[in-house]
């Protein structure tokens, strides 16, 4: 597990140069949602979480397509499977790096976010909490889809086709635990909107590293 | 006096890509310490059955034992007897030679392996800047870490330089002397024969 993790970290750094990418399309998006809303600030601070999942959501698009890409060049996946490793802690190797990503990715969205719909909170620890429980939600199916698609013509296509209508529980749920955690939260709604992250986050990591062997087996 | 185990026993191995059979009724045995030789035309079915024997992929009939494990049944045990000289690199482009190796698990003998294989120079250098010959040397690099029971070798001397024809040539009788079984499909017919034990041909998938 560690060597998968050490390969995908090192992966990762080599190719840091489409994270900075990645990055500047999601602050995009997130400057493009705002011109919809108009120069109104009580509706930018309302609908600020909504739009910074959207912009990690496409984002994470990105990132997650290009996530085997390493992998079938030369078939390398197929190297790795050939050795005395599971596919299993490929799998999680794999979704763990791609977690930390959009996690980090999150992270420095969560500023722009506040520059630009007027949404600063003092409860930071619970949106960054938010935030790696949401990413890791995305995460899950999105690396086991990202694997499937991979050898796909139109995998840019196919995998948010795939992966945004599986993932919308946790899209939900990590909207609604944010715009708590900005908005407030008298009626403390937020834990449990954070319980349902955690219930799906326990869903897709086991199915989908169960599922995992059998996409990328012959 | 008890039977002595075959490396390789297969029976009527058969594998389509769609309509077309790559391979049809193949059977033989190979004994433990042999090199055999697999030849035959583009498109006779040698990397076929190479891949299926390494479990890389899945036969479509037939059945056969490796290392004494069934190729269904058994695919994780034969994957730790077995290494893949396969006709792609299996390699990462940004990962250095030595971090291609390290990536394989656990603390192998890297510089070891790439000096085996004349690359400890360049150990330190992406593979995006190799060229095809040094790839295949690394790739070779990556067999002889496996230290495997049973070698199953693809065109090992494509790409290769003179100087890594020997090389291949010299890992092969290493192998063997090591008690390793290897199966090497090959086109040079001439310079495996010379050591090979037994040989295959094949022609459209079938044993010739």
């Amino acid at each position: 597990m560690i060597a998968a993790l050490r390969k995908e970290f090192l992966l990762q750094w080599r190719t840091r140069a489409q994270a900075v990418a990645v990055f500047v399309f999601g602050a995009t998006s997130l400057l493009l949602f705002s011109f919809a809303i108009g120069p109104n600030s009580a509706a930018l601070r309302q609908h600020a979480a909504g739009f910074l999942w959207l912009g990690l959501l496409l984002s994470s698009t990105l990132t997650l397509s290009e996530s085997f890409h390493a992998e079938m060049e030369n078939r390398a996946l197929e190297g790795l499977l050939l050795l005395p490793v599971s596919p299993r802690v490929l799998y999680y190797g794999k979704a763990l790096a791609n977690t930390i990503q959009l996690m980090l990715l999150g992270i420095a969205l969560v500023p722009v976010m506040v520059v630009l719909y007027d949404a600063g909170t003092t409860r930071i620890p619970t949106v960054l909490l938010i935030i790696v429980l949401g990413t890791a939600g995305i995460s899950a199916p999105g690396t086991l889809y990202s694997a499937m698609t991979s050898q796909a013509r139109a995998k840019q296509t196919l995998l948010p086709l795939l992966l945004f209508p599986l993932i919308v529980p946790v899209l939900l749920a990590s909207v609604k635990a944010t715009s708590f955690a900005i908005l407030g939260d008298p009626m403390e709604q937020g834990s449990r909107w954070m319980a349902l992250l955690i219930a799906f986050n326990g869903i897709y990591w086991s199915l989908c590293g169960l599922l995992f062997d059998r996409v990328v087996e012959d | 006096m008890p039977m002595e185990p075959l490396a390789i026993d297969a029976a009527h191995l058969a594998r389509r890509y769609g309509r077309r059979w790559a391979l049809a009724d193949v059977s033989f045995q190979l004994r433990p310490g042999q090199v055999m030789m697999v030849s035959g035309r583009n498109g006779s079915g040698k990397t076929t059955l190479l891949r299926i024997l390494s479990t890389a992929i899945r036969a479509d009939g037939g059945r056969a034992t490796v290392a004494g494990h069934d190729i269904v049944k058994g695919r994780d045990e034969i994957r730790r007897a077995t290494a893949l000289l396969a006709h792609q690199s299996y390699l990462y482009e940004s990962l250095t030679a030595r971090e291609n190796l390290e990536i394989m698990g656990g603390a192998p003998p890297t510089s070891a392996a790439l000096e085996r294989v004349g690359l400890l120079e360049r150990a330190n250098d992406p593979v995006s800047t190799f060229s095809a010959g040094m790839r295949k040397r690394l790739s070779f690099a990556r067999v002889l870490l496996q230290k495997p029971a049973i070698a199953f070798l693809d065109e090992p001397y494509g790409q290769l330089d003179p100087e890594g024809f020997v090389l291949v040539e010299q890992v092969i009788v290493e192998l063997k002397r090591g008690g390793a079984t290897v199966v090497v499909a090959t086109h040079q017919i001439d310079r495996v024969a010379h050591f090979a034990d037994t040989k295959l041909a094949l022609e459209n998938g079938r044993v010739a």
